[in-house]
């Protein structure tokens, strides 16, 4: 286990953005792809720590804490569409939402 | 050093594997929760301490909570939970090849600082980043507090029965 490098940290954080990037593309379940969007933000401030610990400037805590900010926003409008859809369809299934496609 | 960014990396990656793998969304929440709380140990690690507090207070705290809470109202029963395999072989390629570009890319990419360089006592620190947060980014802050109205008056309105 030699010294800890940028790529150390920036692999992990392309590790974590494809588990997120799998969660989305291939599981069906709302919530699932909803938390794996949240993986895949996480994964991507990350990145943005790293770069600012690397680079000794604090633009990317500032952009993390925006990325955050942002997940909040999301997580509740999401949350609130979640229960809509379960409320007035019953089911939280992609696949069962079909209703703009067909 | 070293140590500890293994084991936090393993458990941020297991706790990752662990939410798009379970079939209940009630232990995918829960393992997600470990992936965020590792996350904010390698935060830590990474001199940034106020994303560290926010990790860990917004993400770990209020996000999961939510979440959480939503999956437990949504009481969902267990054949809701089955899922029809979605298994297209050409999505499958084209993630991989984004995958390996990807790393391709990290690993190409040779302007990057490979080691660390000194730091002030006030990087990272709530001081340091408050003080940079509202006087380089004060305008996009701005607009964060809007966004969040924003999201605020859209979820009351969503949840709303009769509007």
């Amino acid at each position: 286990m030699g010294e800890i490098t940028i790529h150390h940290y920036l692999y992990l954080s392309a590790i974590l953005f494809f588990i997120g990037v799998y969660g989305v593309l291939f599981r069906r379940n709302l919530i699932v792809m909803f938390m794996s969007i949240e993986l895949m933000l996480n994964a991507v401030n990350l990145s943005f720590i790293t770069f600012a610990r690397y680079s000794s400037s604090m633009d990317g805590h500032v952009i993390a804490f925006f990325v955050m900010a942002l997940a909040a926003g999301e997580a509740g409008v999401g949350l609130a569409i979640l229960v809509m859809v379960f409320r007035n369809r019953a089911t939280v299934q992609a696949d069962d939402l079909t209703l703009m496609r067909d | 050093m070293a140590v500890a960014f293994y084991i936090l990396a393993f458990f941020s990656v297991l706790g990752g594997v662990l939410m798009v793998t379970r079939r209940n969304p009630l232990s995918g929440a829960f393992a997600l929760v470990l992936s965020l709380v590792s996350l904010a140990g390698l935060f830590a690690g990474l001199a940034a301490e106020f994303v560290f507090i926010l990790q860990v207070l917004v993400y770990a705290g209020a996000i999961m909570v939510l979440i959480i809470f939503t999956i437990m109202l949504l009481n969902l029963n267990p054949n809701e939970m089955y899922e029809a395999p979605v298994g297209r072989f050409h999505t499958v390629v084209l993630v991989a090849l984004c995958a390996v570009g990807l790393a391709a890319f990290i690993q190409v990419f040779s302007q990057l600082p490979s080691a660390v360089t000194a730091i002030g006592p006030d990087f990272g620190s709530i001081e340091g980043v408050g003080e940079f947060m509202l006087t380089r980014y004060l305008y996009p802050f701005e607009l964060v507090s809007a966004l969040l109205l924003v999201a605020i008056v859209g979820v009351v309105l969503l949840a709303k029965k009769v509007i």
